[in-house]
């Protein structure tokens, strides 16, 4: 025992001089900025996925985004309105505490409370209920088949830890002070934070006591925001970072050129695309009066028709961008394939602007960002160009995302008559989609906020209705088809493609790329 | 002068406020802050909720008066983007601004006085024609693009330098300094270059006319007659001479180079508090900015006030017709 003692201690000290030589440290950049640490604080893609290496949800998704069991080992519905989850044992915050049921029930409290930015995760009239130490019923008003669908990114926060630091209530904007969870962190995930200076860099180490093995070989994950591209790409070249993201499309050669980085690419899940105002009786911003020339489906057919994807893809996208028939990534709609876009055809697009009675066009005026989406104001350039060619005079206003929002969101008005934008369904789900973009709505918003242009198609609402509570899978992707069906009949949006996620990568490391552009460390390997 | 003093002061204040209504008017046009704050399928009922809780919904003549009363108290409110206060956030990142503005305004006085005597001098030797020509680069190419070639030079090809951050910092209480570590001294030699030729070649050109000017004048006619040696012609009489020009310009570019730093902190990812503006800005983080702007436009009428003191230093003229009245 002494001898296998000491043979543990030599083990220890030479383990301890291996790492001391070899401490591997990730160094990585991105453009935004990581604001807080509190994971209820804000619903936004990188933030999350920062957060995601901290704190962990009841289910995680894999590389392929396929969902997999975290905190909860397994789970079933065992009454169409009951949902049970069985909590994983023997897993510790990064404080020490135990992990248990009193954790989910108050994270389910605390993501639903007033200031929280995820309130969506859980509906509001979802009852949860600790059955044991390890067992969790959810119990919904209504059967819900995707109700851990964004699980993964509802953290599990500790109790204990939250109550004693007096950090129960999620900061809002106007609390003068910052809480103590949104300046420190304590999850159960395999990093933990080591120091955070907002907008400046945000340090991480290993989690020794993770419950899971360990793929990864980090010691500590150092995180820069670098907003400047070409500053992000350089410190990539010159070998100061070990991975950046993203790598604007025109300089994805360049790294690849570089030796010792490369590019990794792959589709994203978001959907970029162009809607109209198809509800009020005259457009704010053309030059018809007196009516709406995008109530008429011909008019909306012919703009769809008139727009040549593949050249986009090739000349502003650089080949990375995939056309998509669907306003969802196929990533996201197993049945996807069923789909084709309309073939691009000016001639047809011109015969169908006659036919509605606008033989020589008319003026209309295009929202567009030009600090959101990839080349997004250049696309809309391209957009214009073509639809020039059928006699439509697009006056083109792009902006930077801070005044577009503000513009043609609900709360400017809806003030657009015609716009370029991206959704990603939040619950990687078709119904957000057409519940959230689809769905007929009032002035307000109400029923379908983000259905910008006020499309409506109560066969489309019903058929929504029907697939938020069918829990049956086959029966739900039908449902799904059908309602797409009519949206694409009806053409409600012109659904342009999924732009390209690209990562600048050194070739010291390895990484898993995700389609939600997540970077999740623990799939790194430094050589 | 202290009369004098008095009523500079009382200027400033009318300029400061001044400043933060001119500010707080373009306020209005930079978007809608509560955009950038949520996630893009946050609710209208929790958006509106926040405009109210923010009091974005007030007009905006009782916002004004609110930010100016509690700004008369040095408190500028939480930024809605880091949900830190503002004065906490800009104080951590003071540092970094001030350490790089004041090595560069060294950089270009050290570099800039000397190169502008020498081609003052040798009006038409070789070397005055290479300083001339690379003043004509760092007047003509605009700063971004000086620091991405430098960047591209010294850090991707050449592998000497780092390309972006601080390097490792020391802390002194509040105060981080770069100056003390290795990897902080190599971190600031680019930014500072940057930031600084512009400066060093309106300095070299500015003392290389006065000189010009200065060494066609009697008293240094007088001076060669009285058989001085040239050094103590040049630096003792000449140079002096040409120096008020030099403080007011120094003296006002200090203000721009902390101003001007953002567009330099943004390319080399520095992070000062030009660097937190651009953020705020694309953010609509409007606490930080309006915090921003009050603090460039204190520092401008501080260093306004400071090169009008040091006049008196420098130009005897001054004292004594002031002594006279």
């Amino acid at each position: 025992m002494r001898i296998i003692g000491q043979l543990a201690l030599a083990g220890a000290i030479a383990s301890t001089t291996l790492t001391a030589a070899s401490a591997e440290t990730l160094k990585y950049a991105f453009q935004g900025t990581l604001n807080q640490l509190d994971p209820y604080t804000l619903n936004e893609t990188f933030t999350l996925g920062s957060h995601g290496n901290v704190y962990e949800g009841l289910t995680r998704r894999a590389p392929d985004l396929t969902i997999e069991p975290a905190l909860a080992e397994r789970w079933e519905i065992i009454e169409p309105n009951r949902w049970r989850f069985y909590l994983r044992k023997g897993v510790k915050f990064h404080n020490g505490n135990d992990f248990n049921a009193d954790d989910v029930v108050f994270s389910a409290g605390r993501v639903r409370s007033e200031g929280s930015d995820l309130t969506s995760r859980i509906d509001p009239d979802v009852k949860v209920e600790k059955i044991d130490d390890f067992t969790v019923d959810f119990v919904l008003p209504e059967p819900n088949p995707i109700l851990h669908y964004s699980w993964d990114t509802w953290f599990i926060m500790d109790k204990e830890w939250t109550e004693a630091n007096d950090a129960v209530k999620v900061t809002s904007a106007s609390d003068t002070t910052p809480n103590y969870a949104s300046l420190h962190a304590n999850g159960t995930g395999p990093f933990t934070v080591v120091s955070h200076e907002a907008g400046v860099k945000t340090v991480y180490a290993r989690y020794d006591d993770w419950w899971d093995t360990a793929i990864h070989n980090l010691d500590t994950v150092e995180f820069t925001p670098i907003a400047s591209d070409a500053t992000r790409i350089a410190a990539l070249l010159s070998g100061d970072l070990d991975m950046v993201y993203p790598v604007p499309v025109q300089d994805i050669k360049r790294v690849e050129s570089n030796e010792g980085t490369r590019a990794l690419t792959g589709p994203e899940l978001r959907t970029v695309f162009l809607g109209f105002d198809q509800r009020r009786d005259e457009l704010l911003h053309s030059t018809v009066k007196g009516k709406n020339p995008f109530k008429d489906v011909r008019v909306r057919k012919a703009f769809y028709q008139a727009l040549n994807l593949d050249a986009i893809r090739d000349k502003i996208m650089r080949g990375l961008s995939t056309p998509s028939a669907l306003m969802i990534s196929p990533f996201l709609f197993s049945r996807a394939g069923d789909f084709e876009r309309l073939p691009y055809d000016p001639k047809a697009a011109k015969a169908l602007l006659v036919e509605a009675g606008y033989p020589d066009g008319f003026g209309v005026s295009l929202d567009c960002p030009n600090d959101r989406y990839v080349n997004d104001e250049a696309i809309c350039q391209t957009v214009a160009a073509f639809l020039a060619r059928i006699g439509i005079q697009v006056d083109l206003n792009a902006q930077p995302k801070a005044q577009y929002f503000a513009k043609v969101l609900a709360s400017g008005g809806y003030d657009t008559s015609f716009y370029l934008l991206g959704w990603t369904p939040a619950s990687f789900d078709s119904s957000n989609v057409l519940a959230d973009l689809h769905g007929c709505r009032n002035d307000k918003g109400t029923g379908g906020p983000f259905n910008l242009g006020g499309y409506c198609n109560p066969e489309v609402d019903a058929l929504t209705a029907r697939i938020f509570a069918e829990n049956d899978p086959d029966t739900r992707d039908q449902l799904i088809v059908d309602a797409y069906r009519l949206t694409l009949d009806d053409v409600a949006y012109i659904p342009l493609h999924q732009q390209g996620l690209a990562w600048g990568v050194s070739n010291r490391v390895e990484l898993q790329q995700r389609a939600d552009n997540q970077f999740h460390f623990r799939w790194v390997v430094k050589k | 002068m202290l009369a004098f003093t008095i009523r500079r002061l009382l200027q400033a204040i009318g300029v400061m406020l001044v400043v933060a209504l001119i500010s707080f008017t373009l306020f209005r046009y930079v978007g809608d802050p509560v955009n950038q704050m949520v996630g893009l399928d946050t609710s209208l009922e929790q958006r509106e909720a926040l405009r109210e809780q923010l009091g974005l919904n007030d007009p905006v003549l009782v916002q004004f008066a609110r930010f100016v009363t509690r700004a008369a108290q040095l408190d500028f409110g939480t930024s809605y983007q880091f949900r830190q206060p503002v004065v906490d956030l800009i104080g951590r990142r003071l540092p970094a601004t001030l350490e790089l503005s004041l090595v560069s305004a060294l950089l270009a006085l050290l570099c800039g006085i000397p190169m502008g005597v020498y081609t003052g001098l040798n009006r038409d030797s070789l070397l005055s024609k290479l300083f001339l020509t690379i003043s004509l680069i760092g007047i003509s190419l605009p700063t971004f693009f000086i620091g991405i070639l430098l960047i591209f030079l010294f850090s991707v090809t050449l592998q000497w330098l780092p390309s972006f951050g601080r390097g490792e910092v020391v802390d002194f209480g509040w105060w981080s300094t770069g100056l003390l570590t290795i990897s902080g001294l190599k971190a600031l030699i680019l930014p500072a270059i940057t930031l600084g030729l512009f400066q060093m070649t309106l300095i070299m050109r500015l003392v290389r006319s006065e000189m010009l000017e200065v060494i066609r004048t009697d008293y240094i006619k007088f001076a060669r007659a009285r058989g001085l040696s040239q050094r103590s012609i040049h630096f003792r009489h000449a140079l002096k001479n040409t120096l008020v020009p030099v403080i007011t310009i120094t003296g006002l570019q200090l203000g721009s180079i902390i101003a001007f730093a953002i567009i330099t902190e943004t390319v080399f990812q520095w992070p000062g508090m030009g660097l937190l503006f651009l953020q705020s800005v694309q953010n609509v983080d409007i606490p930080v900015m309006a915090a921003y702007l009050m603090l460039i436009a204190f520092l401008f009428v501080v260093i306004n006030l400071i090169v009008d003191l040091l006049y008196f230093v420098v130009d005897p003229r001054l004292r004594v017709e002031r002594a006279s009245h």
